[in-house]
C-alpha cells in the first residue's frame, strides 16, 4: 500500500513536470520567431538588410579591389507592377559611394501600394552593405500607369571580407494592402510633423526621394 | 542457414509473482465493440495500436505503390501529377505518423509494463484516449483526399509557403489531423515516462531496465521536447492561412526559411523517435538468439542518450542549400558526423554480442540481423549526405529517398517485425509459423533491396524526388525499383497471414518462449493473462 501510494505521488509529479515541459516547448516554438529575427539581424546571416538609412562613412576608397555588385528585381503575384534597374551589374571599390536608378511601373489602371523587399547574397556581406538611400525603406504608391524612377545610393564598407568578390542584391516587390497602409500612414502623420505628406500624389516621386535621403 | 524450430525451452520456471487476473475480482469487461472502446488494459490497447498501425502500413503502402506504378516507365501514364503529389505526401505522412510511430507505441504498451514488472501503464484511461485519437486523426487526414482540391500535395515536410499560400483548401483539415495525432503522441509519451519512472518492480534500478525500456524512455523525452514545436509550427501555418498573419510570408515580413528551421528542429529528433525504439528491440533479440548477454549495456544506454542529445544540434543539415553561412554549414556538418560515433558504438556492441555466441536463426533474429546490416548501409549514406559540399549535389534527389528508406524500412519496420515475431508467442501463446516467417523474411529482404538500392544510383545520377516523370536515362533503375516495390508490398501479405495464423493457433509456447530470453516478460505465462504483476515480482539482477 505504501509503495502504491508512493507510485501515485510519483506519477502525479512526473505528469506535472512533463506538462510544464510541454507548455514550455510550445512557447519556445513561438519565441523562436522573434529570436530568429533578432539573431539574423545581429549576425546578418539571413541576407536581411536593416531597413534604415546609414550615414555616409568617409573613408579612403580601397582602389585595389573591385567588387561586382549585381541587381535582380522580381515582381510578385497580386501586384501588377514592373520593376527594372538601369544596369544589371556594376563594379565598385570598397568605400566608394555608388548610385543606381530603379524604375517602378504600374501596369494597371488603378493606383496601388507596394514595397520592394531586399535580400543580400552572400549573406555575410549583409552587414557590410551600407544603404544611404533606398526605396526599400518605405512603401511606394503608384498611380494608374505611373512610372517612377528612384535611385539606390549605397556604399560597401572597407572591412568587406576578402573572399567576397560578388554581391547580389535581390529586390522582390510585394503588394501592400491599402487599409493597413492608410492606418500606418495616419499614425505616422499624427505622430510626426513631417510636412512631406505622401498623400500629395502629384509630388510623390519627389517625396519618395526626399524621404529616402532625409532619414 | 538452416532454419531451426524454436529451441525447446528448459522447464518452465513458474513464478509466484504472477497473479491470475480473472480470479482477482475484476469487473467483467463490457462485451463487443464497447470492450475495445472502453478498455484501459495496456495489453488490449497495445494490440489496438498494433492493428491500427498494420492497417495504416497497408494504406500507406498502397499510396507508395501508386507512386511506383507511375514511375515504372518514363512519361505520364496512370495518374495526374496533382494526384501523384498527393500520393507522395500522404505516403510519407501515413507511414511516419500512423504506421511507424503507433507501432512503437503499441509495442511499448504491451511490453514496457511486462518488462519492468508493472501491473499496467501509469495512466490507463489516458492511454485509452491517446489511442482513440489516432483513428479520428487519420480518418480526417485520409478524408482530405476526397475533398475538392484534393488532399495535401506539398510533401510530408509541408514547407511553407507551398503549404500555406499555394496549398489546397483542405490544408486546414490536414493541420487539425496533425494536431490530434500530435496530442496522441504526447499523451502516450507522458504515460510511458510516468510508467517507467514510477512503476518499476522493487529493486529494479534504471540501469537494470531492459534496453527496449531505456530507448523508449529517451524517445518519450524526445517526443515531449519536439511534438510541441510541431504543434507550434502547424499553428503558425493555420494562422497564416486563415487569420492573415505572415509568419512564413515574406510579403508580410515573415520568412519561409524560418519554417524550415522550425520544422527540422522538430523533424530531426522525429527521425530518432522512429529509430531509437528499434535499437531497443534489436538489443533484446540479438542477445537472446546469440545466447549471450548484451555486450556493453551501459555504453548502449549512454550512446542512446548521446544520439538523442545530438539530434537537437543537427537540424540544419536538411537545409544546406538554403544559403546558410559557411560557419553554420561547417557546424551542422561536423555535428551530424558526430552522431556516427554513438551509432557506431551500438553497431559495435551488437556485432560483439554476436561474436562467439551460439547463434540460431529464427525469424526474429533474421530480421534483427538484417536490421544491423541494412541500417548501417542507411547510416553510411547518411554520412555521405552530411558532407555539406556533396549535399549540394545530393539534395532532393533519389539518393536522399534511398537513404531514409534504408533507415526506415529495413531499419524501423524490420525491427518492428522482428519484435512482433519475437513477442508473438508471449501475446498469443503460440509460436508463429516459422516456415512462413522465413519466407516472409527472404521475400522482404529481396524486395527491400531491389526497391531501394537502385535509388542510390538514380539519385547520384541526378534524378529529382517528388516528380512524376523523369529523363530516359533513369528508366532502368526505376523499372527495378517498381518491380521491387510491388514484390515487397505483396510479400507483406505473408506477414498478415502469419500473424492471423499465430493468433488462431499453432505450436504452444511456454512462458519462456526463447531459450536465451532473460527479461521479466518471460516469467509470465504465454499467452500473458489480461492482468499481470498485480503484486510486484521479485527482481533478480542478472546480466548487466
Amino acid at each position: 500500500m505504501d509503495s502504491q501510494e508512493q507510485a501515485r505521488v510519483g506519477v502525479r509529479r512526473t505528469v506535472i513536470r512533463t506538462i510544464a515541459a510541454l507548455i514550455g516547448m510550445f512557447g519556445f516554438a513561438f519565441a523562436l520567431v522573434p529570436l530568429y529575427d533578432v539573431f539574423c539581424s545581429i549576425t546578418g546571416i539571413n541576407g536581411k538588410v536593416d531597413a534604415t538609412a546609414k550615414s555616409v562613412v568617409h573613408e579612403e576608397v580601397d582602389e585595389s579591389r573591385y567588387i561586382n555588385v549585381q541587381f535582380i528585381t522580381r515582381g510578385s503575384p497580386g501586384l501588377p507592377w514592373q520593376m527594372s534597374v538601369e544596369m544589371r551589374q556594376m563594379s565598385v571599390h570598397p568605400g566608394q559611394m555608388a548610385e543606381v536608378d530603379f524604375t517602378f511601373t504600374n501596369n494597371s489602371h488603378s493606383e496601388s501600394w507596394g514595397r520592394a523587399v531586399p535580400s543580400v547574397s552572400p549573406s555575410n556581406a549583409t552587414l557590410h552593405l551600407r544603404k544611404i538611400s533606398c526605396f526599400c525603406f518605405q512603401e511606394q504608391q503608384l498611380q494608374a500607369n505611373e512610372r517612377l524612377t528612384i535611385p539606390l545610393v549605397f556604399q560597401l564598407a572597407r572591412d568587406l571580407p576578402d573572399d567576397i568578390n560578388t554581391i547580389t542584391l535581390v529586390y522582390t516587390l510585394y503588394p501592400v494592402e491599402r487599409e493597413i497602409q492608410s492606418i500606418t500612414l495616419n499614425n505616422a502623420l499624427n505622430s510626426s510633423s513631417n510636412k512631406d505628406s505622401q498623400n500629395d500624389s502629384k509630388n510623390s516621386s519627389k517625396n519618395n526621394k526626399a524621404a529616402g535621403e532625409a532619414i | 542457414m538452416a532454419p531451426k524450430l524454436p529451441p525447446q525451452p528448459p522447464l518452465q520456471h513458474n513464478t509466484t509473482a504472477v497473479a491470475d487476473g480473472q480470479s482477482h475480482g475484476h469487473a467483467a469487461p463490457p462485451k463487443g465493440i464497447l470492450r475495445w472502446l472502453l478498455t484501459t488494459n495496456h495489453k488490449e490497447i497495445g494490440s489496438l495500436y498494433l492493428i491500427f498501425s498494420l492497417t495504416m502500413f497497408f494504406i500507406g503502402g498502397i499510396f507508395a505503390l501508386v507512386v511506383r506504378a507511375e514511375l515504372f516507365q518514363p512519361g505520364l501514364q496512370l495518374v495526374e501529377p496533382e494526384f501523384f503529389n498527393q500520393m507522395t505526401t500522404m505516403h510519407g505522412l501515413i507511414m511516419v505518423f500512423a504506421a511507424v510511430m503507433p507501432a512503437f507505441t503499441g509495442l511499448a504498451n504491451w511490453m514496457i509494463p511486462l518488462q519492468i514488472g508493472a501491473p499496467d501503464m501509469a495512466l490507463p484511461r489516458l492511454n485509452n484516449f491517446s489511442f482513440w485519437l489516432l483513428p479520428v486523426s487519420f480518418t480526417l487526414l485520409l478524408s482530405t483526399l476526397l475533398m475538392p482540391g484534393g488532399g495535401p500535395n506539398f510533401g510530408w515536410t509541408f514547407y511553407a509557403p507551398l503549404s500555406t499560400n499555394f496549398a489546397p483548401p483542405s490544408t486546414t483539415f490536414f493541420i487539425l489531423a496533425l494536431h490530434i495525432a500530435g496530442i496522441s503522441s504526447i499523451l502516450g509519451a507522458i504515460n510511458i515516462i510516468a510508467t517507467i519512472l514510477n512503476m518499476r518492480a522493487p529493486g529494479m534500478r534504471l540501469m537494470d531496465m531492459p534496453l527496449f525500456v531505456w530507448t523508449w524512455l529517451i524517445t518519450a523525452f524526445l517526443l515531449i521536447a519536439v511534438m510541441p514545436v510541431l504543434a507550434g509550427v502547424i499553428t503558425m501555418m493555420l494562422m497564416d492561412i486563415n487569420f492573415g498573419t505572415s509568419f512564413f510570408d515574406a510579403a508580410g515580413g515573415g520568412d519561409p526559411v524560418l519554417f524550415q528551421h522550425l520544422f527540422w528542429f522538430f523533424g530531426h529528433p522525429e527521425v530518432y523517435i522512429m529509430i531509437l525504439p528499434a535499437f531497443g528491440i534489436v538489443s533484446a533479440i540479438i542477445p537472446t538468439f546469440a545466447r549471450k548477454p548484451l555486450f556493453g549495456y551501459a555504453s548502449m544506454v549512454y550512446a542512446t542518450a548521446a544520439i538523442a542529445l545530438l539530434s537537437f544540434l543537427v537540424w540544419a543539415h536538411h537545409m544546406f542549400i538554403v544559403g546558410l553561412p559557411l560557419v553554420a554549414e561547417l557546424f551542422f556538418m561536423y555535428s551530424t558526423m558526430l552522431i556516427a560515433v554513438p551509432t557506431g558504438v551500438k553497431v559495435f556492441n551488437w556485432v560483439t554480442t554476436l561474436f562467439r555466441g551460439s547463434i540460431s536463426f529464427e525469424s526474429p533474429m533474421l530480421f534483427a540481423l538484417a536490421f544491423v546490416v541494412l541500417f548501417t548501409i542507411g547510416g553510411f549514406s547518411g554520412l555521405m549526405l552530411a558532407i555539406a559540399p556533396a549535399d549540394f549535389q545530393y539534395h532532393d534527389t533519389y539518393f536522399v529517398v534511398a537513404h531514409f528508406h534504408y533507415v526506415l524500412v529495413p531499419g524501423a519496420i524490420f525491427a518492428i517485425m522482428a519484435g512482433v515475431y519475437y513477442w508473438l508467442p508471449k501475446w498469443t501463446g503460440h509460436y508463429p509459423n516459422e516456415k512462413l516467417a522465413q519466407w516472409h523474411f527472404w521475400f522482404s529482404i529481396i524486395g527491400v533491396n531491389l526497391t531501394f538500392f537502385p535509388m542510390h544510383f538514380a539519385g547520384l545520377a541526378g534524378m529529382p524526388r517528388r516528380i512524376p516523370d523523369y529523363a530516359l536515362q533513369f528508366a532502368d533503375f526505376n523499372l527495378l525499383s517498381s518491380i521491387g516495390a510491388f514484390f515487397f508490398g505483396a510479400s507483406q501479405l505473408l506477414f498478415v497471414l502469419g500473424v492471423i495464423l499465430c493468433v488462431r493457433g499453432g505450436k504452444k509456447a511456454p512462458a519462456k518462449a526463447w531459450e536465451g530470453a532473460e527479461d521479466l516478460e518471460w516469467t509470465v505465462p504465454s499467452p500473458a493473462p489480461l492482468h499481470t504483476f498485480e503484486t510486484p515480482p521479485v527482481f533478480h539482477r542478472t546480466s548487466h
